[in-house]
């Protein structure tokens, strides 16, 4: 069985700098080993260090679960500390990202447009003057939302609510607005049973 | 403001070119004196590096904004820097005197 696909994650904006190298030491000139650092595991080390969110928090701003999160940061730690010890350069790109203010749609012509000033929000299509512009989210095409693993849905013990499983929430958090007990993750052994 | 639609033909009845760095024709429109000005495209049958080749050419003419149905991968980050609006619109069968017509609302 191949594994799951990677879930997109998404990122405020692209960093400043494309990059950090070195200076003085011994390491030859030109000769410097780089590290390469995800554009997501720069994302979290901003969102954790710097906007100092708690990783549930990041973890609900980079559409990932909490677990996944701590994973990122992890690993994204390990590599600046080994560019840190080491000196090697840091170089920012790569990793499966988009990035969330990037793209906007307008539902009047259905156009895809972008926005050179990132902070701005868009007001009108640019092409046909509509207000009616949202946030264009790409669909991971290899991941169609209609074959989801059943794994994916929280449902209800108590009546069989079944709602689909939003990542960086935990299923036994949320409460069933039919019956009012807590909810859990419908895994593989129960869809045998039915 | 001036505006850059990929065209494929030489008049303004011609429809939207679909690819913008290997399109037939780039139609300049201004929005603020009505004018128009169409240029071919030397890159049209280029092997490589059409897509940053005709950005060139557009940012040339100072355009802000891109109107075309689609964009390479070489073309977001270079026209990120010049600070050039990117419009896809995937519709091949409007002409590009619809989308003036549209910009001019």
């Amino acid at each position: 069985m191949s594994p799951r696909p990677t879930r997109l994650r998404r990122v405020s904006n692209p960093p400043v700098i494309s990059g950090f190298r070195p200076y003085g030491g011994v390491a030859k000139e030109g000769q410097a080993q780089s590290v390469f650092l995800h554009l997501e595991e720069y994302e979290v080390i901003r969102l954790c260090d710097y906007e100092n969110f708690n990783h549930h928090e990041a973890a609900r701003v980079m559409d990932v679960s909490r677990p996944t999160l701590t994973r990122i940061y992890a690993k994204a730690r390990a590599k600046i500390a080994d560019a840190l010890v080491t000196g090697k350069q840091i170089i920012i790109e790569g990793g499966k990202v988009y990035f969330d203010s990037e793209w906007y749609k307008c539902n009047g012509c259905n156009c895809l447009f972008n926005q050179p000033e990132k902070s701005v929000m868009p007001e009108k299509c640019p092409l046909c003057g509509s207000s009616e512009v949202v946030n264009y989210v790409p669909v991971d095409e290899s991941t169609p939302v209609t074959h989801r693993a059943p794994s994916d849905i929280c449902f209800c013990p108590a009546c069989g609510y079944e709602k689909e499983h939003e990542p960086s929430q935990r299923c036994k958090d949320e409460i069933c607005p039919v019956c009012n007990s807590r909810l859990m993750r419908k895994n593989n052994l129960l869809l045998k049973d039915i | 403001m001036k505006v850059a639609i990929t065209s494929t033909g030489q008049s303004l009845e011609s429809t939207l070119d679909q690819r913008f760095g290997r399109s037939a024709f780039f139609v300049i429109y201004d929005t603020e004196t009505g004018g128009v000005e169409i240029l071919p495209n030397p890159n049209k049958d280029a092997e490589e590096g059409a897509g940053p080749a005709s950005v060139r050419l557009v940012a040339s003419k100072e355009v802000k904004k891109i109107i075309s149905g689609e964009f390479g991968v070489k073309i977001k980050s270079l026209l990120d820097s010049l600070q050039i609006q990117m419009v896809v619109y995937k519709e091949p069968e409007k002409t590009v005197q619809s989308v003036i017509d549209m910009l001019s609302k």
